[in-house]
């Protein structure tokens, strides 16, 4: 019974967390189907709705009938699972009390769906005093124990099993509601809803056509989790002696056999293993839907960000160290970070793979800013995650030379890589305020590092944050310290995550798109900043961006990518001025600074249109 | 944060009154008499009219309402009609059996499921397979089910722990445990399942979030990656499903009860509502939503001091 | 430049938006704002995050409550319509989002997509199909596209799949809202491109909602410059964006890098000068 409320709770906090809102994909069926649970769930289910739905072909003993003289008798003959106490027929029970349970499951559920999704959808979509409302009448019931309820209204209104399932259904009610709100308020937000209203569709289509595939997924996982809830809980009632009399049923069953415990232990094992098999089955359905609907994190959703790199997980943990067999090439003294052929891929779902850098050599000197230039799925945030060991597990890195200051990072063991990470290799990310832990003050998230690279104490990792953040121009360093992550603004953040980046005195600063998602008067300020600090303490830096603004403002050499390998190199004055790769001509070209403007509108005519690929960047 | 408890508390006191409102008047819809059911069959007219006044049904509804509600300000909770003892009197010797195997139950389950579900969303592989087994098995066992493997088992069987009965800790703190013991677990396992799952998702979740890939790069121990950061963020979804995991025990706590044999609450509310008893049905009800609402208080409160931008305000 | 009538008018605009909590002022997104745009005429909207430049261009289409002043649409009101007249303006005002993964339904063929404002207006199949197939063609992508889902595209075809949305009914007036931001350098070109082909085809407006000032330089006629919900300077494109006379426009300029390293390093120089000197002017 402590699954009433649980399981949905389950599914109530995940949605807003990881569901991402979208319809199911075509092919469902297919992709289902293809899963063995599934599969296997599919059938025990359909034998025991045959069974049910069959009883009277399956058996000619009557499954309420009782007859002392037959009592506790043992399988075989007649009565192929024995009798219970009073002499009724086990099998005939187990098949007539498999139309209780479904049915009284099926009560369950239409109940609850009918509750729960049309307030749900129209609580979410027009929200205002309708969803405050439902919200709160929401809490109201889910604050009581289902049981206690079940008990007062099966007191007043006497026994009955489905009458008992339709007042359930009216408590589970509300944890349907939330989750269909939850995921018609996220689809809401989606630009393609809006897009609909400015289209001119009306309210009922939009919810029709948009919102309502969006909210089946969800649906269906959870219904298949409520037809388990229920008969868990149809059991605990009859178990209790609350279920209609005269009715054939599994909980009936189970209080039939506690009462002889001590005389036959072995009636629990019928009614309960087909429970047992049961729930499961609807459980593993549910789950395998979940994976076949795409719903919940499993499918990538196609929110992918212009520059997003592939996220990294912690889960086992491992560094993505590169391997590969070393050559002792000509490096120059003063070279702080040398790659030579670095390869990066990751495994496909049908075995073969996919090369996302292919090939990747550069060499950066102490004091050297070196910009990775490139426009989306070049891979350059994958070269500079590489060096840093944080691509997600499952990429494969090679790469024939890849040191560091001379250390060879191919060789590194975990511990000793993220030593090396904060100390000797700074990063800097590129969105502010998503990469700052929001539940931690900014002073602590700037003292740990700098505590566990230094050495230092709290008192003096303190004074160090402080000067720190006043070196990288915040205003009021004491209150930004003391604060949290919310508190300040994304320039401020950057600023912050910059002080981190250099806190503990790196050599090698890997910067990826540090400015692109700030405003272009920050942009420029922080650019400063990232300047001086370099010239200050001669880190060599490796910036990638996709902005050609952005290097020739500050980078010493650049490096043009292109799919995966890089087609030019070259000191940036030289690669502005006289580019020798067509795609690194073609690329500045595109820019579009010098352009002329269009002229004021004369009305009526038009004057003549630009092109920018004719009209070229070079005066 | 003061405001923040404050309307908190309001809303608390709110849900209980309406609650109570509304369970009285269910109540007293009844079909049948609770005086002819009290007196039996055979009573007379008189005997039952008698009955009535003496219980104060002969008054009209809202009067009673407010009789009633009266006494429940002041912490009286009126006479049960079938043994004519103070209803206080009876829930608050039943309570504390109940609540011992709640809240051990309440603390099994934060412990193994927290653990479990960090243990998988972390190590990955097959440790995260066999955790999600557990959970969906644990999950699809009914927990009186399981009560009585385990007291066939360890009990009968064994002999480890007794059968039936409960032991007050005043008497025997030893003996208490034992006889919690079973019933804790067979309570606490779809809970600490659905907890475990939940841990999980929300661990993955906050994995994947660029903060973590931040906080590696600064070279922080993974140690302190996972159990300082990650695990604070992932804690007030896993602290949400705890407090709706306490309602769900008590309702779990009825049939548990009933298989060891323990004369908790839910057995009280069993008997009671089966004699339509009304008054200690009422005082069962309305102690059990206080409770809920002291429970969701705290984890209110918890998860308020957690949410950085809740305590500052 | 003020011919007789406008097709919009935004007069003296004031946008609040609630702020949740106990008897908090609201949020001014907009103050007094005024602007005019002209048939077929492109105006530039430029500023940074927190100007109130997105706030503008949803207070057209209807998306954010104008709590003060009005807006005129080919002389009549628009600010305060109801529904139902709002989505009879859905054939004169339409909108380009800036993000080209979640403005089209990922669950639509693009076929769908492109039918579905025209189905619901009484156009019949045959007609809604034909047209999504001169579509097609006008926004440069092939015919055949119909038949496919959003994911199979890229950013810049998306975004070409979004713009044959806004022209499928002929509108007067679109709505950009940074549609070319989220795109790739090269990209973006051929995005403008084909924004101003079709104005030139059609004669449609736009109001171009941008933080890029060489983009916004680029598409407009005229360019007004926003500033934490104001309206901070306005003129045409050519002056405004490259001898403004307000100083935060200039700022603007001056922070936006140029893609040559001799040139940009002059740039930074005449920044910091800037800086210093309207902080001498100040302090």
């Amino acid at each position: 019974m402590s699954t009433v409320n649980g399981g949905l709770a389950a599914n109530l906090a995940t949605p807003p967390l990881a569901a991402t809102a979208q319809a199911p994909r075509p092919g469902f069926l297919r992709r289902l189907l293809r899963d063995p649970l599934a599969v296997i769930s599919l059938a025990w289910l359909t034998v025991v709705l045959l069974a049910s739905v069959f009883a009277p072909l399956l058996t000619s003993q009557d499954p309420i009938a009782s007859k002392i003289t037959d009592a506790l008798a043992p399988m075989g003959g007649d009565h192929p699972l024995g009798t219970n106490g009073i002499g009724t027929d086990v099998w005939a029970q187990l098949v007539y009390g498999g139309r209780t349970s479904l049915i009284g499951s099926l009560i369950v559920v239409v109940v609850a769906l009918l509750v729960g999704l049309p307030a749900g959808i129209m609580a979410g979509y027009y929200r205002g005093w309708f969803d405050s409302a439902a919200n709160w009448v929401a809490s109201l019931i889910m604050a009581l124990p289902a049981i206690i309820v079940l008990l007062v209204v099966l007191a007043e209104l006497g026994r009955s099993t489905y009458l008992a399932m339709a007042v359930f259904g009216l408590l589970i009610g509300p944890g349907v509601f939330r989750l269909i709100r939850a995921s018609v308020v996220s689809v809401r937000e989606e630009l393609y809803v809006d897009a609909a209203r400015v289209s001119g569709l009306g309210d009922a289509r939009i919810m029709r056509r948009h919102i309502l595939p969006v909210v089946v997924a969800p649906t269906i996982i959870q219904v298949s989790q409520l037809l388990g809830i229920a008969i868990v809980i149809q059991a605990g009632l009859e178990f209790l002696g609350l279920g209609s009399a005269n009715q054939a049923s599994w909980g009936g069953m189970l209080s039939d056999a506690f009462q002889n415990i001590y005389s036959a232990p072995s009636l629990l094992l019928w009614p309960g293993l087909i429970i047992v098999l049961t729930v499961t089955a609807f459980c593993l359905l549910g789950n395998s839907f979940r994976d076949a609907l795409g719903v919940g994190g499993a499918a990538a959703h196609a929110r992918s960000k212009k520059f997003a790199g592939i996220k990294d997980s912690v889960v086992a943990a491992i560094d993505t160290a590169p391997t590969g067999t070393s050559t002792t090439a000509k490096v120059p003294d003063d070279a702080v970070l040398v790659i030579d052929d670095l390869k990066v891929a990751y495994p496909l779902p049908d075995g073969t793979e996919s090369v996302v850098v292919k090939g990747v050599s550069l060499t950066l000197r102490r004091g050297e800013i070196l910009g990775l230039v490139g426009e989306s799925g070049s891979g350059k945030s994958q070269t500079a995650f590489s060096v840093l060991g944080l691509l997600p597990p499952q990429a494969r890195t090679t790469a024939t030379t890849m040191t560091f200051d001379g250390q060879d990072l191919r060789e590194l063991s975990k511990k000793a890589m993220n030593q090396l990470r904060g100390q000797g290799i700074g990063y800097i990310p590129q969105e502010p305020m998503s990469n700052l832990d929001p539940s931690f003050r900014i002073g602590s998230q700037l003292t740990e590092p700098m505590r566990h690279h230094l050495g230092m104490s709290a008192a003096a990792a303190k004074t160090a944050a402080v000067g720190l953040l006043a070196r990288v121009g915040i205003q009021d360093p004491e209150r930004v310290f003391a604060a949290y992550p919310h508190e300040i603004s994304g320039g401020m953040a950057q600023r912050v995550l910059i002080a981190g980046a250099v806190s503990c005195n790196p050599d090698l600063l890997i910067a990826d798109e540090p400015t692109t998602a700030l405003d272009v008067t920050v942009q420029a300020e922080v650019l400063d900043l990232i300047r001086e600090l370099q010239a200050e303490r001669q880190m060599g830096v490796l910036l990638v961006t996709h902005y050609f603004g952005v290097v020739a403002d500050i980078c010493d050499t650049v490096a043009v990518m292109q799919n995966g390998r890089i087609v030019e190199t070259a000191p940036a004055k030289q690669l502005f001025a006289a580019p020798q790769h067509e795609y690194t001509r073609m690329l500045l070209a595109s820019t579009l600074e010098d352009g002329a403007a269009r002229p004021a509108l004369v009305s009526g005519s038009e004057s003549t249109s630009q092109a920018v690929t004719s009209e070229g960047a070079k005066q | 944060m003061f405001l923040f408890i404050l309307r908190r508390l309001a809303a608390g006191l709110v849900l209980v009154f309406v609650i109570g409102t509304l369970t009285f008047f269910l109540t007293s819809l009844t079909g049948s008499d609770p005086a002819r059911q009290i007196l039996g069959n055979q009573a007379t007219l008189e005997q039952i009219a008698d009955k009535r006044a003496e219980l104060g049904l002969d008054q009209p509804l809202l009067s009673q309402y407010g009789h009633w509600l009266g006494g429940v300000v002041q912490g009286d909770l009126g006479t049960s009609w079938s043994n004519n003892q103070s209803v206080s009197k009876l829930v608050s010797q039943a309570l504390p059996i109940t609540m011992s195997l709640v809240l051990g139950a309440l603390v099994l389950t934060a412990i193994l499921g927290v653990g479990l579900g960090v243990l998988a969303a972390v190590r990955g592989g097959w440790i995260d397979k066999v955790v999600q087994v557990v959970s969906v098995v644990a999950f699809a066992v009914p927990n009186f089910l399981l009560g009585l493997v385990l007291a066939l088992v360890f009990a009968v069987g064994l002999g480890l722990f007794p059968a039936l009965g409960y032991t007050p800790f005043a008497t025997s703190p030893g003996r208490w445990l034992a006889s919690i013991t079973l019933p804790a677990i067979a309570l606490a396992i779809g809970a600490m399942a659905t907890v475990a799952a939940q841990t999980r998702g929300s661990m993955v979740d906050v994995l994947q979030q660029d903060y973590v890939r931040t906080l590696r790069s600064r070279g922080i121990p993974t140690r302190s990656v996972l159990l300082k950061h990650a695990l604070r963020n992932a804690a007030p979804a896993s602290l949400t499903v705890l407090s709706l995991q306490f309602i769900a025990l008590i309702s779990g706590a009825v049939v548990i009860e009933k298989v060891f044999g323990l004369t908790g609450i839910g057995e009280r509310a069993t008997s009671a509502a089966n004699q339509g008893d009304i008054p200690l049905v009422l005082g069962i009800v309305m102690v059990t939503v206080v409770l809920v609402v002291i429970v969701n208080l705290l984890v209110d409160l918890a998860l308020g001091w957690l949410n950085p931008k809740v305590r500052i305000s | 430049m003020n011919g007789p009538q406008q097709l919009v008018e935004i007069d003296q605009v004031v946008v609040d938006y609630p702020v949740k909590g106990w008897r908090r002022p609201p949020f001014r997104a907009l103050s007094d704002i005024s602007l005019n745009i002209g048939a077929g005429e492109t105006v530039g909207l430029v500023g940074e995050s927190g100007s109130g430049k997105t706030t503008l261009g949803r207070a057209i289409l209807g998306l954010a409550p104008v709590t003060g002043g009005e807006i005129r649409f080919e002389g009549r009101v628009i600010s305060t319509l109801g529904r139902r007249d709002r989505q009879a303006l859905s054939r004169d005002i339409q909108v380009v989002f800036q993000d080209p993964y979640t403005s089209l339904n990922p669950a639509m063929t693009v076929n769908d997509i492109l039918t579905e404002p025209l189905l619901v207006t009484g156009t019949t199949r045959k007609d809604a199909d034909r047209r999504v197939r001169d579509l097609l063609d006008e926004v440069h992508l092939p015919t055949d596209a119909g038949r496919r889902l959003p994911r199979e595209f890229s950013g810049g075809q998306r975004q070409r799949i979004a713009i044959a949305r806004a022209l499928s009914r002929d509108p007067k007036l679109i709505v950009c809202d940074e549609p070319v931001s989220a795109l790739d350098l090269s990209t973006q070109a051929t995005v403008l491109d084909l924004f101003i082909e079709i104005q030139n085809r059609t004669g449609v407006a736009y109001l171009f909602v941008t933080h890029d000032l060489s983009v916004v330089r680029h598409i407009s006629h005229r360019v007004a410059v926003m500033h934490r919900g104001s309206i901070v300077e306005q003129g045409d494109a050519a002056t405004v964006t490259s001898t403004p006379s307000e100083s935060y426009t200039q700022r603007l300029l001056l922070a936006a890098p140029v893609p040559d390293p001799i040139r940009q390093a002059v740039r930074r120089e005449e920044r910091r000068a800037f800086a210093a000197g309207t902080a001498s002017a100040v302090g």
